[in-house]
């Protein structure tokens, strides 16, 4: 059992191969006209998102529900922090009223590490700044797994705005610990040379055509302009030089995978025609992200 | 006539260049005689035997937080704490509410310390009116009323015209100008150092180019208006080299480093502990490195602590909502001690003058020396001891430390102002 779910850094390869396996146990419940397991009956999972979220908060609802356990969903408008309570106070009242676990989204990278050492349960982290996001990383790697026999040796190239991605992040750690190569791409000023130390495997560059040559899969990041407290590029050039396009795809090997965490915004970072082709398999992420998340909670608190 | 005589303890008085076992004796508040076998006959004895005798410590960069934020600090507890740790003298930064940009705030303060402080304390008045970097705070007369140096610390002067008019200001009524050296545009938004731990941890990074270019800045502008120039907890090994040019070419340029960026760089912090947050940051190994290099080679000329309380409640947030600054005066000495000599870097003499005679000269103050005649400040330490600082003790209302429960190999045993005892280890 995990104490709780804070990143993709500090888990064993041994942890995530776990998760991975269960979470596929999980995957034909899907398509049952039942869905509900009593796993967890009798639990109960807070889901407290202090950023927006629809995929990651409706995910974790779901897979809390098809495990039996009861899940409430806070949001941060409306809820006591916008009274002015502190992050530690709102979270120790609602740890007061003993649920089971706290899912948690919040915009400061670290949010939830500061919380777990303040509170008595289990934290999962779903998105914290433009730290980790691991359940994430975990249903991206579930997908990969779904297309490829191994994540052993694959080339991977992540390609956005690396320096603000939580999602970004969590795949280098976890990609990393399965030996596989990581290509980083972005603009510049959006790709700091110090991502290369973060985990063996990490390479950069600027160039979109290199950083596509000869991948298994292509991971694009939506561009996050609330994230930004610049204008790190030219916005008007963004696409021409960093979007992926269909051309883009031959480049890569035949049978290569477009993710993409989601929200897409089409034309910004993607063409339509690859989101919509063949190889695009951001839906089953998102499919993934219900399964993935049920072999958490069951880790977690099972 | 009170006379107090410390016996056989290793008086260290680099100011003298003396540094031998003698006794000192004090008498109505000043250095009266450094010798061997003093007189003790209706005197009050401290047996030094096997501890070190040095001129009070002066820390030239503190912050009380009187008037404004007692919740936080006062004049009162913040001495307790710089007594605590050896400090004999201490200059409080003028970033109080209100700043201390007028002669009536600097009165207010000295004040509140003749009432209250343990320590002699030295006020440093704004270089601008709020520290808003704008119009020059009233220099001349808070000089007059006894602030003995400029500085709108943690809210630098961006207006490279400003601090011109500031320096030539500053010179005039020979000042020295202070500089918390930051280029706020190249920094904002940024919670910790810039480099691969920020990235790790996905916190907006402080580069370390944001104080180089502004130490860069305020050298050429000193040079330009030839004005005394002091760099504030120097923390990045480019500003170190920077400096170094400066001295090189025979400028006004003196520096100091704090005791947490000697000790500790950005990787040593447990992720998310805002008892590691500063400005500036803690840097990179080699940034720690190059000013470990710069006090050894002399460049660096003080310690300073840049004591900055906070209280719980503003510390105990998700940490890019958390306040910048540590506490540092009751580990100090403990810190330098480890790094600068047992770690067989610096002697001992060296030491003590980064504590005394250095900040005395750079600031003007008939104090930093055993030499007769002079105040009877005195700092007594001991080099082996063995204790653990728990900051749940400390004398500072705030308890904001990244050494709580850090082991040291020696600290202070007493401190002594004007003659007499006002901390003795218990």
């Amino acid at each position: 059992m995990m104490p709780g779910l804070l990143g993709i850094e500090a888990l064993s390869r041994e942890e995530i191969e776990a998760i991975l396996t269960r979470a596929k146990d999980f995957q034909p419940l899907q398509n049952h006209a039942f869905k509900r397991l009593d796993t967890l009956k009798g639990r109960m999972i807070v889901n407290l998102f202090f950023e927006a979220s629809t995929r990651t908060r409706t995910s974790f609802e779901i897979a809390a529900k098809r495990l039996g356990a009861d899940a409430i969903s806070i949001s941060a408008a409306g809820s006591s922090v916008s009274k002015g309570e502190s992050l530690v106070d709102t979270l120790n009242t609602l740890a007061a009223m003993r649920p089971n676990a706290i899912v948690m989204r919040h915009s400061a990278s670290g949010a939830p590490h500061f919380l777990s050492r303040y509170l008595p349960i289990p934290i999962i982290n779903a998105g914290d700044g433009t730290h980790e996001h691991p359940t994430q990383a975990l249903l991206d790697a579930r997908t990969i797994l779904d297309y490829r026999q191994s994540l052993e040796d694959l080339r991977v190239a992540i390609i956005g705005d690396i320096a603000h991605s939580r999602v970004a992040r969590s795949n280098i750690f976890l990609l990393s610990k399965f030996k596989a190569e990581i290509v980083l791409c972005g603009p510049p000023p959006l790709l700091p040379p110090e991502l290369v130390e973060m985990a063996p495997g990490v390479r950069l560059t600027p160039n979109i055509r290199e950083a596509i040559r000869a991948v298994d899969v292509i991971m694009m990041l939506r561009v996050q302009l609330e994230r930004q407290h610049e204008a790190c590029f030219p916005a008007s050039e963004y696409f021409q030089f960093y979007g992926l396009r269909l051309e883009h795809l031959e480049l890569a090997k035949p049978n290569a995978i477009v993710m993409h965490p989601g929200p897409i915004n089409r034309g910004r970072e993607i063409a339509s025609e690859v989101a919509d082709s063949q190889s695009s398999v951001i839906l089953n992420q998102v499919e993934n992200g219900v399964a993935v998340r049920m072999a958490v909670l069951e880790r977690i608190l099972g | 006539m009170k006379r107090l005589v410390i016996k056989n303890g290793r008086v260290i008085d680099p100011a003298t260049r003396r540094d031998e076992i003698a006794d000192v004796a004090i008498e109505e508040g000043r250095i009266a005689t450094v010798g061997k076998d003093l007189e003790t006959i209706g005197a009050e004895i401290f047996d030094a035997t096997g501890l070190v005798v040095a001129p009070g410590f002066i820390d030239m960069h503190v912050h009380f937080r009187e008037p404004g934020f007692e919740h936080a600090e006062t004049i009162e507890t913040g001495s307790r704490a710089a007594a605590a740790g050896g400090f004999t003298s201490v200059c409080p930064m003028p970033n109080t509410i209100p700043v201390n940009d007028n002669a009536a705030v600097t009165r207010y303060i000295i004040e509140r310390a003749k009432h209250f402080a343990l320590t002699n304390v030295f006020p440093v008045g704004a270089i601008t009116k709020n520290s808003e970097g704008v119009e020059l705070a009233a220099i001349g007369s808070m000089k007059e009323a006894g602030a003995v140096a400029i500085s709108d610390d943690g809210r630098p002067v961006m207006n490279a015209r400003v601090m011109r008019r500031a320096m030539e200001t500053a010179r005039a009524f020979d000042l020295p100008v202070i500089d918390h050296c930051e280029d706020l545009n190249l920094s904002a938004g940024g919670d910790m150092h810039e480099g691969s731990v920020s990235t790790r941890l996905g916190l907006r990074g402080i580069p370390s180019c944001s104080e180089d270019v502004m130490v860069a800045r305020n050298i050429l502008l000193a040079e330009f208006t030839k004005t005394k120039f002091h760099v504030a907890h120097v923390s990045s090994r480019r500003s170190v080299e920077l400096i170094a040019e400066a001295k090189r070419r025979g400028l006004p340029v003196t520096c100091e480093a704090t005791p947490h960026h000697i000790a500790l760089c950005d990787d040593d912090m447990p992720p998310y502990d805002s008892d590691f947050k500063m400005k500036p940051p803690l840097r990179s190994r080699t940034d720690v490195a190059g000013v470990v290099d710069g006090i050894v080679s002399g460049l660096v000329d003080a310690i300073a602590t840049d004591h900055a309380p906070h209280p719980g409640s503003e510390k105990m947030q998700e940490f890019e909502k958390c306040p910048f600054g540590v506490i540092g005066l009751e580990t100090a000495l403990g810190i330098a001690l480890q790094v600068l000599y047992h770690s067989g870097k610096v002697p001992l003499a060296r030491m003590v003058e980064l504590f005394t005679a250095a900040p005395a000269r750079i600031l003007g103050l008939d104090r930093g020396t055993l030499a007769p005649g002079s105040p009877g400040d005195v700092t007594i330490f001991d080099t082996e001891h063995r204790w653990t600082y728990d900051v749940n003790r400390s004398n500072s209302k705030s308890k904001n430390s990244p050494f709580h429960g850090r082991t040291f190999r020696g600290g202070p045993t007493a401190t002594i102002v004007n003659g007499v005892f006002v901390w003795r280890r218990e």
